[in-house]
């Protein structure tokens, strides 16, 4: 997985200066946050509504609207599992299951080691190749119990 | 002489291994000193197959699949001696536009899915592509809007409205200000993959048509606002995109007319909400994705407080057919009031999933018997989901409702986005409904209380419902919240969540530890 870089102000201030020439900026910015920072620190956040001349609780709002940004380090791994509906008629809840068994935490959550970020996904678009997961933001279809062994050997686990 | 190999580039393919087996296809090529193009195409639809790999022989496409890796490598390396259409192997499946599921389509929209290098401008043109704009550009931005009108065109996203309707209020407003063209690929819900088929399969005809849309409203500037969990479709995009302005078919000029327009792509965040139009406009503000009341209409009032067409993915691909063809061509697909075709999609438990673009009208047993082959598993269909997390649960007693928006209302349930997602007799319709209230928990915008509030209390409510608990007065409490939450809801989230609760409760009141209901001998 890709590594981060350490949390500054510059570097903050920098991102959202590549951004004000868009149109409602503040989505794309959040996104560029995420990729350098890998979440979105508390810290950025006063930063970002300086910049933008936005209330520190518009941007706090935005930040905690969607599933997508992370208030903290995620694990070295990230795995999604999709539990939507075409992936629970193809049995993702036992996988589901079987991964909460061996990682020893529920689904949403990292393991204490920071090795593994466990979480669900709905839908990513793979219904006829079910049951379907996102590693690393690699895309996996037709997920079954031995590949998802695999993957989480991988990580230790 | 080269040998043309394609092997799919579309996301579908590639979580099943596609580029491992693009690899291993060069790999082979140059061990057997073939020439060959290997090109990465979007998908055939026929997403059972994946990873297909299809080789061209005097003009005729062969299909194997589902490749490995191994196989790929064995069939390329007796290309050299054998040509595609004489090799023997347990994959090979002749030829691709033979396939019955292929063959049985009615391919309009996604004419060149598959078939093109999705990125390739030369290729789009080569297959028919800006014939649209080319005939936009020769008539009044009116008569465009009048051509989309008389095709019957409804919104593809599921609301099924008029799309020559919204254009011509956009049209309408004064020239001189600025106007917005936004596509929504923000396809959330379970079970669909049109649109990201056609973004990451053939792009250009997203672009084409909302060129087309930008010059019938005079908007200049459109957004595609495309969810996160596709990666894929946003290269592809880009690409597109960037293809397209070197050409000039974006900018100032379009295609060397007076009319500019120009596109972007902006990237969601994992909010299902964000796929309700007024919410997706919040999105792209750069705001909390909350649902606006209407009206205003975002014709009226759209993004950043300006005019706003805004369609789906597949209303806007259907564009350059309507235009290049003419509204007569595609209203003369379809039945009632649901003209043309659609890009169906089978999913979930299902033999033979995919896309299988046709005429409205099919049966959905048709579909998922038929077309679909029945559960991947082999038993028994017990419930089919129409239209996503928000669609109604459908028995087979219904197998008969025609793929018609009318008809499935009239049936309590909608056609949404398309897509179909098959259960087997495995399933509980419980744990469905409860489902379906914890999706609209975790997804609701929070803005209007029956569906912050109704979603959560359906799920603690279902829960005492699976564990037994004063079944009988709990499932009325569900019922009072489903009707709460269809009329008092501000949008199809939490109006619609009562669509799978109330089928599910309905047609399988068994699973819920009420009695199993008499089917009414046969309905025909």
């Amino acid at each position: 997985m890709t590594a981060f870089e350490p949390w500054s102000e510059e570097r903050t201030s920098s991102i959202v200066a590549a951004h004000t020439h868009l149109e409602g900026p503040l989505m794309p910015i959040l996104h560029a946050i995420q990729e350098a920072f890998g979440f979105v620190p508390e810290a950025a956040i006063p930063v970002i509504a300086r910049d933008l001349n936005l209330s520190r609780a518009e941007v706090h709002g935005v930040v905690t609207f969607y599933h997508d940004f992370r208030r903290e380090p995620a694990g070295r791994k990230i795995i999604k599992v999709c539990r939507a509906e075409a992936c629970q008629s193809m049995g993702c809840e036992s996988l589901v299951k079987h991964a909460e068994d061996r990682l020893g935490i529920e689904c949403g959550g990292t393991t204490a080691d920071g090795r593994v970020t466990f979480e669900t996904i709905y839908c990513l678009g793979l219904c006829a190749t079910a049951p379907s997961a996102m590693v690393d933001g690699k895309i996996i279809g037709r997920l079954d119990t031995a590949k998802l062994d695999k993957i989480l050997s991988e990580t230790g686990a | 002489m080269t040998i043309r190999i394609f092997i799919p580039r579309d996301a579908a393919a590639v979580a099943c291994g596609a580029d491992d087996i693009a690899r291993a296809i060069a790999a082979a090529t140059q061990k057997a000193k073939l020439k060959a193009d290997i090109v990465r195409n979007g998908s055939r639809g026929m997403l059972w197959l994946e990873p297909l790999m299809e080789v061209e022989d005097n003009g005729v496409r062969y299909a194997f699949g589902p490749m490995t890796e191994a196989d790929a490598s064995k069939i390329v390396a007796s290309l050299a001696k054998t040509p595609a259409s004489k090799i023997k192997h347990a994959l090979a499946l002749g030829p691709t536009e033979q396939i019955p599921f292929f063959k049985k389509q009615t391919r309009l929209t996604f004419a060149r899915c598959g078939i093109t290098d999705p990125v390739s401008l030369a290729d789009y043109e080569a297959h028919g592509g800006y014939k649209g704009l080319e005939r936009a550009l020769a008539i009044k931005p009116i008569e465009i809007v009048e051509e989309v009108t008389k095709s019957g065109l409804r919104g593809r996203g599921g609301a099924g409205f008029p799309t020559g309707i919204k254009w011509k209020t956009v049209h309408d407003t004064p020239m001189g200000q600025q106007k917005y063209i936004v596509c929504n690929a923000d396809e959330g819900d379970s079970g669909t993959f049109a649109d990201r088929m056609i973004m990451e399969g053939d792009p250009y005809v997203l672009v084409e048509g909302m060129t087309i849309a930008g010059i019938a409203v005079g908007a200049t500037k459109g957004y595609i606002y495309l969810r996160s969990e596709y990666p894929h479709a946003e290269i592809a995009l880009n690409e597109a995109i960037r293809n397209a302005r070197a050409a000039g078919l974006l900018g100032p000029n379009v295609a060397g007319s007076a009319h500019a327009f120009d596109l972007e792509v902006r990237m969601g965040a994992g909010a299902y909400v964000c796929g309700e139009e007024t919410s997706l406009l919040e999105s792209l503000e750069g705001k909390r994705g909350l649902v606006r009341a209407k009206p205003p209409l975002p014709a009226h009032k759209g993004l950043f407080g300006q005019p706003t067409v805004i369609n789906n993915v597949l209303s806007l691909a259907a564009i350059p057919y309507i235009l290049s063809e003419g509204a007569k061509a595609y209203y003369d697909y379809g039945m009632g009031r649901s003209r043309g075709t659609m890009p169906i999609q089978l999913a979930g438990n299902i033999k033979h999933g995919g896309l299988f673009e046709t005429a409205f009208g099919i049966s959905l047993g048709e579909l998922v018997d038929d077309i679909g082959g029945g559960t991947h598993s082999g038993r028994a269909v017990k419930a089919v989901q129409v239209g996503g997390p928000l669609g109604a649960y459908f028995p087979r007693s219904h197998f008969d409702t025609p793929f018609d928006y009318e008809a499935f209302a009239a049936r309590d349930g909608l056609i949404g986005h398309a897509g179909v997602v098959v259960f087997d007799d495995t399933a509980n319709m419980a744990k469905q409904a409860r489902f379906a209230f914890h999706f609209c928990a975790a997804e609701s915008c929070g803005k209007c209380t029956p569906c912050r509030i109704g979603a959560v209390r359906g799920r603690e409510t279902m829960d005492k419902i699976i564990a037994g608990q004063n079944t009988d007065a709990n499932l009325a409490v569900v019922e009072d919240l489903c009707n709460t939450m269809k009329f008092g809801s501000l949008c199809a989230l939490g109006g619609f969540t009562p669509y799978p609760v109330s089928s599910a409760l309905n047609h399988f009141p068994e699973d819920f530890g009420r009695p199993a209901r008499k089917l009414p001998a046969a309905a025909e």
